[in-house]
């Protein structure tokens, strides 16, 4: 942001009226892009470097066991767990929440598109504490859990509870803000042509807004993979039962077990790096598709 | 099949305080077009979208050949709908957008195809067919957006502003083809516009509106030649309406400066709707000055010259006249100048509200 205010700035005191209005003094450009560059190196850089090299500083071998450790494996089977389960619950909720606040009008309509905002607002470690509180030993629903014998709090269920919660904005917001964008005109001339609700959704809706949807999902699959905060309050780092690939990192390293933290931190790294690939890719293709419609829009 | 809307009302906002249509009564007759023609925020379009069933009326009802469909959800009217801005499906073809109304009503394959080659030649754009509706001109969505609203026959077809969007030259093409169209076609058919000149040209009655109610219904001649009141005879025409007096037979407007002659008492306050066109002006040198007129200005448009005239007693008063006319005339801006009404309707004058 402040890059490009400060372009506009110089561009606007020099005059240079030869030049593209905004470009700058060769210098200037220079100095930004280096200094931009070198923030980018030492802040995101240098640390992933850090992680992968740190992780391979004992050797391959090393690496390898650590990563096909059987603790290991199940904090992967966890993470999986917990971002498979709250991929698709999301994935309703924020669709349904989506559909409601963009299609129709109700008393309370911003109340609830401020309240779908919360689990960002809330401090992750406020969130696990709020589930315990639910459904700890001493919970709200305590009595009725031990008496059905469910375990929620230091078990699978709570991790994957609290990793729906905090997940919960990321398809919800995209959507519906490609849903706002794009009106309803569309699904209104689908009714009239006589097609049912679900019909308007699965031709109509659904192939509208399925970049805004994809993009949620690898937001949603990123963050519930990483959340640390929430789920370290409710799982009770119990290993090979409740740990996720966060929790287990921090774990090995508070055992000075640094090459097999690193390990297996490299794997979320690389999740990191596959999550920002994947998002570049679904930018891109909903960016070609609105530019291209643009550029036709603008030749008729 | 005929379109029939007996005390519709329809409100919006919070409490209902927004008046959209205020117990409106109309009848389309059947293979017409009938046009629901007014400003914006008359509220012509949520006419049309009560009559497609996408609002839902506080009260009133909708009737299709004398059919109660108040309560008949939108997918079972069968009425074809063509939105202002098109709405075409952007994901999927030319086709496909016009096959969507037969498959979801499960038509055969075969049926469709036929069909949708049909309507293509109908709209003139055969071979279009794999195209995305982004490759298409704004003309060309129109048309497509038409054949999808008319290829599940409707029992009605409903265009809200479907020119709206396009320029002045595609405009006018568009609304010739459109003529013809119906012609071949014979859909009962309600168009909204706020262009007077495609209400006029293209219908075969018309409801003018404004907030929410009715001004006139009829036929295009009658709205024109007889409107009700001073709003029908500015907004059809551009009339500008003047209030006189009737002197000697005489109905006398802006001091003398127009007159014609009335079988009226004497004496009755009356008002007159003058359109552009009605008035015949002559130069003149001197004169009497209750009776001299003075062009303030001139634009030509084309074939056509307009007049801001100002009136003896200062109203203002627009004619417009052919350029061939205007150049005998050698009219300049300043001159002095005579008026004449040439046709105008004369009405006595309801109140009193000077």
């Amino acid at each position: 942001m402040t890059g490009v205010a400060v372009k506009r700035t110089s561009a606007e005191g020099l005059h240079h009226h030869e030049r593209p209005a905004l470009s700058d003094p060769v210098l200037a450009r220079r100095v930004l892009i280096f200094l931009a560059l070198a923030f980018v190196a030492v802040f995101l850089g240098l640390p992933l470097l850090i992680v992968f090299s740190s992780a391979l500083k004992e050797g391959f071998g090393v690496y390898l066991a650590a990563i096909s450790d059987a603790e290991t494996l199940s904090a992967v089977r966890l993470s999986l767990l917990a971002a498979g389960i709250s991929i698709p619950l999301n994935l309703a909720f924020g669709m349904a929440a989506a559909w409601l606040l963009s299609k129709y009008d109700f008393p309370g309509k911003s109340v609830i598109t401020t309240l779908i905002d919360l689990p960002f607002s809330v401090s992750p470690v406020v969130a696990g504490l709020m589930f315990v509180l639910l459904f700890g030993a001493n919970g709200w629903f305590a009595p009725l859990l031990s008496a059905a014998d469910i375990k929620i709090i230091f078990a699978v269920p709570g991790v994957v509870l609290v990793t729906t919660f905090v997940t919960f904005p990321l398809v919800a917001r995209e959507v519906l803000a490609v849903m706002q964008a794009q009106g309803s005109d569309e699904e209104e001339a689908a009714l009239t042509l006589g097609a049912r609700g679900w019909t308007v959704f699965f031709r109509i809706t659904l192939p509208k807004v399925k970049w805004g949807v994809l993009y949620g999902v690898i937001l949603t699959n990123a963050r519930a993979m990483g959340e640390f905060g929430a789920v370290s309050v409710v799982s009770g780092h119990i290993r090979g039962e409740t740990n996720t690939l966060p929790l287990h990192v921090e774990i090995l390293y508070g055992e000075y077990q640094f090459a097999s933290a690193f390990a297996v931190a490299s794997l979320l790294g690389l999740l990191a790096l596959v999550s920002l690939v994947a998002k570049h890719w679904v930018e891109w293709q909903a960016a070609r598709r609105r530019t291209g419609d643009v550029i036709k829009g603008a030749a008729t | 099949m005929s379109v029939t809307v007996q005390n519709l009302t329809k409100r919006f906002g919070g409490r209902r305080e927004v008046v959209g249509v205020d117990e409106i009564s109309f009848n389309c007759p059947e293979h017409r077009i009938t046009s629901l023609l007014g400003p914006s925020g008359s509220g012509k379009s949520t006419l049309l979208r009560l009559v497609a069933g996408l609002e839902v009326p506080d009260a009133g009802a909708v009737c299709i050949n004398g059919v109660d469909i108040t309560n008949v959800p939108v997918r079972q009217r069968n009425v074809g709908f063509v939105f202002q801005n098109y709405a075409l499906f952007r994901h999927m073809t030319v086709a496909e957008n016009i096959a969507f109304g037969l498959t979801v009503r499960k038509a055969q394959k075969a049926q469709i195809q036929e069909r949708v080659a049909e309507l293509l030649s109908l709209v003139q754009l055969s071979g279009y067919e794999k195209r995305l509706p982004d490759q298409l001109s704004g003309g060309q969505r129109q048309r497509i957006a038409l054949a999808r609203a008319l290829a599940i026959r409707p029992k009605v077809l409903l265009l809200d502003e479907p020119f709206g969007a396009l320029d002045a030259q595609v405009r006018v093409e568009l609304r010739e083809w459109l003529h013809r169209l119906h012609e071949q076609t014979q859909v009962t058919t309600l168009l909204v516009t706020h262009d007077q000149e495609e209400a006029l040209e293209l219908s075969d009655h018309v409801v003018l509106l404004r907030d929410g109610k009715i001004e006139q219904a009829g036929a295009p001649t009658e709205l024109y030649e007889r409107p009700a009141n001073a709003f029908v005879a500015s907004f059809l025409g551009g009339a500008t309406i003047l209030s006189g007096r009737v002197v000697r037979g005489q109905a006398l407007f802006a001091e003398e400066g127009l007159s014609t002659a009335v079988d009226l008492a004497e004496g009755s306050i009356v008002e007159a709707f003058i359109r552009p066109h009605d008035v015949r002006l002559a130069k003149v040198k001197g004169g009497t000055p209750a009776k001299v007129a003075r062009v303030e200005r001139l634009i030509r448009i084309g074939g056509f010259v307009k007049l801001a005239v100002a009136l003896p007693n200062g109203d203002r008063i627009s004619v417009q006249m052919p350029q061939h006319e205007f150049l005998e005339h050698g009219i300049e801006q300043g001159d002095s100048v005579l008026l004449d009404l040439r046709h105008g309707q004369v009405t006595p004058r309801l109140s009193y509200s000077i």
